[in-house]
């Protein structure tokens, strides 16, 4: 039967955990910006997609260069 | 006809001969420029994400040279240390997710920068670089340089960072934190009434509860409590009061019922009583964070001028620092920052963002030049006469209205209601005691307290802030931003609409028509090779206006100042200028126009008028029905009769006016009992603007130049401006009808505390369910009135 009390401090417990998270992602700035990442997020694929595609140009015109 | 081809930079359609560079078409070498570096630095990915997301860079020679005297740019930064510094850039091109990656990666172009990380609501950047490296100046032409000039403004560097609040979402964490575990907590209570392992634990649930509610009360809803003081300290029933009325009643009555173990009482209505409230608080919170309503004179100024010793060395000091009698150097489109006396160079100035005269003016050395003109011919140098402070223009700005502070006066929808609906609370709280009294006196204290915790106004308090910030939202993706809620409110209480007229039902082109004799292809090109010696600005119009031409010599040129210009070319007599000037009598008229004069005969005359706004005519003959129109300008009566014939016969027409004048005029309409809408551009309508009931600036670069105001509109949708105003009317009557439907729950509820019958489960479901459904008919109403005025 303890284990009412047991289950509500621990409940309470993670509860806090939890609000002491929410405040501290939005002390450290988290939601003033919420567009921006959702943009950048997908960038990072894509420079080193294309960093491979400039090296290989740069690869086939020295090959053309050394022909 | 060759389809027209777009740059492949800036989107820009190009001449008939585009610069080609990689296969790809530009509009200019500025575009080519950018697309090389780019192209150079890996970062040509730029262009797969947008179509022609590019910028034209401007020319900065010499513009930033200011960044390199520490002493005007410390306040700039967010952060310095010796080697390593992070600063915020304001760059209002930011406008696509290529912005954001190209501005993110630009250590890829200079290796001494960090990082740029993008803030895209703001159009910010907060560049970190090492300052050991690279200045601060190199690093603002660089991004000039790929066309993404930043815009730092003279307030920037005088005030420290403003500090973002973000105590309205800690609150709404606590409330909802909570409401939450509280709800959870009376549950068992609610449903299992004297049951065994309930019975044993109560005290504990109840204690738990009653702990939670302090941070609820005491933190969440302190606001509630300072504004419902500060209103009765005014005389003032505003909404907050019965708010905290409601708070205070219910905090306290549970209170007592939990130590005095009389029951559970009332905590998880109170606790999302408040989290509601919040939640509607922040809902209408809609802020356009980068954008500025409250921009004065400072924000047009730049932020250092060039000094010129007398030693003819260049100094670049703070607009703060110049003296009268110091020597300033102005270049090619700089701003003017103080009235001072043209000493020489060519000047043409461009005041039309201040004085609302739509053609720019030339002076000669020894003329008076007032602050806020632009110069648009090379660089001039002028000697100061007054300090910025004491300036012309700047004196607009000790008019009282600029001082103006929040005054407690009722003004909102909710509070002119809450006063009459606080009144009637306390008499029924009144009559049910006394009714009470008389049958038994012992269920006094529950029926008045229960009567107030009834009437606590949570769907009246939600009803305007979700309707008015719902409203704020469709609005704004329709361009036109307003400073917040309630300006939706007052914009629907207007009855007469003033508009200005350079810029505002004007663009800022001008339409140059031809009156007279056909001139023939040969006259044309006599005509063009004078002007082109001419360095007057009606001159420069009208020889881009004649396009194409071919080279001849002009001899016996003479410019006579402020009359016109004449010249000899294959042996013919030209003179161009005012009519009293190529006539030789003085007739005089007000429309700006070249007189054209070859070999002694006059062949007629080049109109210059403003091109008006697509659907002018339209918004009048729209408006004129429900409002008093006026247009009030700052330019001479030239355009009178254009106006009056486009114009609805009402239209009151008034020129000359300075920006003093207009603010005085909007203030005589105002002791005439009208609710004045103003709508303006530039910076001589910002004391009418800042007089008025509402103020709203059009704006063709929304991001950059707009005047302190209520509203910014996009100058694309000026037209729309009547559905803007109906739809605001059509949201007050959505928060009146939701007004109604509220008071049905007060009245429901107030039934069973009168007859004493609230029990906590009845006001935990009765409050939420109240909220939920007002905050659900609102958002539903306000969007279908929006679409109904055409906006989808």
């Amino acid at each position: 039967m303890n284990i009412v009390l047991f289950m509500i401090i621990v409940s309470l417990f993670i509860a806090i955990i939890f609000f002491i998270l929410f405040i501290k992602s939005v002390k450290s700035g988290q939601y003033d910006d919420l567009y921006t990442p959702s943009v950048r997020m997908l960038f990072d694929d894509e420079i080193i997609e294309k960093k491979e595609d400039s090296l290989e140009d740069t690869k086939s015109i020295n090959q053309i260069n050394n022909e | 006809m060759i389809s027209k081809i777009d740059c492949f930079h800036c989107g820009a359609p190009c001449d008939s001969v585009p610069i080609s560079f990689d296969e790809k078409p530009f509009c200019c070498n500025g575009c080519k420029a950018v697309y090389e570096i780019l192209n150079e630095n890996e970062l040509s990915c730029y262009y797969d994400f947008e179509k022609s997301p590019g910028n034209i860079p401007a020319e900065l020679k010499g513009k930033y040279d200011y960044l390199d005297n520490a002493k005007i740019v410390e306040n700039l930064y967010d952060f310095i240390d010796d080697d390593i510094c992070v600063i915020t850039f304001y760059i209002p091109h930011i406008h696509c997710s290529s912005c954001i990656w190209v501005l993110e990666n630009l250590e890829k172009l200079n290796s001494e920068i960090i990082s740029g990380i993008v803030n895209f609501p703001k159009k910010e950047v907060r560049i970190t670089f090492n300052n050991t490296k690279i200045s601060l100046r190199q690093v603002v032409e660089l991004l000039g340089s790929i066309g993404y000039e930043p815009y730092i403004r003279l307030e920037d560097t005088l005030n420290t960072k403003r500090k973002i609040d973000r105590s309205l979402i800690y609150k709404l964490g606590v409330a909802g934190f909570a409401f939450g575990n509280i709800m959870l907590l009376s549950f068992p209570e609610y449903f299992q009434a004297n049951e065994f392992w309930l019975e044993r634990y109560k005290p504990l649930f109840r204690n738990l509860i009653f702990l939670m509610s302090f941070p609820v009360v005491f933190y969440s809803a302190n606001e509630y409590f300072i504004s419902a003081y500060k209103g009765l300290k005014h005389n003032i029933l505003n909404i907050d009061v019965p708010i905290a009325l409601g708070i205070s009643v219910l905090f306290i009555r549970s209170a007592v019922e939990i130590i005095f173990d009389l029951g559970q009482g009332y905590f998880d209505s109170l606790a999302g009583f408040v989290f509601f409230l919040l939640l509607g608080k922040i809902f209408q919170q809609q802020t356009y964070n980068y954008m500025s309503f409250e921009r004065d004179y400072k924000s047009y100024f730049p932020i250092a001028v060039t000094k010129i010793d007398k030693d003819h060395t260049e100094t670049n000091i703070s607009i703060y620092d110049i003296d009268e009698g110091d020597r300033l150097l102005i270049r090619n489109e700089e701003l003017i920052p103080v009235d001072g006396i043209l000493i020489n160079g060519n000047a043409q100035i461009d005041y039309s963002f201040v004085t609302g005269e739509s053609l720019p003016v030339s002076k000669i050395s020894g003329d008076k030049l007032f602050a806020g003109g632009k110069q648009l011919s090379g660089a001039i140098e002028m000697e100061v006469l007054q300090t910025v402070s004491q300036s012309y223009l700047t004196q607009l700005w000790s008019n009282d209205v600029f001082a103006k502070k929040q005054n407690y006066s009722i003004k909102t929808i909710t509070d002119s209601i809450s006063k009459k609906f606080t009144i009637i609370v306390l008499m029924i709280a009144l009559f049910a005691g006394v009714f009470w009294y008389f049958k038994d006196a012992t269920m006094i204290a529950n029926v008045v307290t229960a009567v107030l915790i009834v009437a606590c106004p949570c769907a009246l308090a939600l009803s305007a802030p979700f309707a008015l910030g719902n409203m704020l939202r469709i609005f704004g993706n329709q361009k036109f931003y307003l400073k917040n809620a309630y300006v939706i409110e007052d914009l629907s209480k207007i009855d007469t609409i003033i508009f200005d007229k350079t810029g505002t039902i004007t663009t800022n082109k001008t339409n140059i028509s031809y009156e007279g004799m056909q001139l023939s292809k040969h006259d044309k090109q006599i005509v063009q090779n004078v002007l082109r010696e001419s360095n007057h600005p009606l001159s420069r119009m009208l020889y881009d206006h004649l396009k194409d031409t071919i080279k001849m010599e002009v001899s016996n040129f003479k410019e006579i100042f402020g009359k016109g210009i004449q010249g000899v070319i294959d042996g013919k007599e030209v003179k161009l200028g005012s009519q009293s000037f190529v006539q030789n009598n003085d007739s005089y008229n007000f429309q700006t126009s070249i007189y054209v004069k070859i070999n002694g005969i006059v062949k007629g005359s080049f109109i210059f008028e403003n091109t008006y706004r697509k659907g002018i005519r339209d918004i009048f003959k729209d408006l004129s029905t429900d409002y008093k129109l006026g247009v009030l300008s700052g330019d001479n009566e030239g355009e009178k009769k254009y106006l009056e014939k486009i114009l609805p016969k009402e239209t009151e027409l008034i020129f000359n006016k300075k920006p003093e004048d207009k603010l005085v005029y909007i203030e005589g309409q105002q002791k005439n009992n009208k609710k004045v809408l103003m709508v303006g551009d530039g910076l001589n309508d910002a004391g009418a603007l800042a007089q008025s009931n509402v103020g709203i600036a059009v704006s063709e670069n929304t991001n950059v130049f707009s005047p302190a105001c209520d509203g910014i509109m996009d100058a694309t949708i000026f037209a729309r401006l009547p559905d803007f105003i109906r739809l605001a009317k059509s949201t007050i009557n959505v928060i009146k009808i939701s007004f109604v439907l509220s008071f049905l729950y007060n009245i429901i509820g107030m039934l069973f505390a009168i007859t004493g019958n609230l029990s906590p489960i009845v006001a935990a479901i009765l409050m939420p369910i109240s909220s939920i459904t007002i905050v659900i008919f609102v958002t539903f109403a306000t969007n279908y009135v929006a679409r109904k005025n055409i906006f989808v």
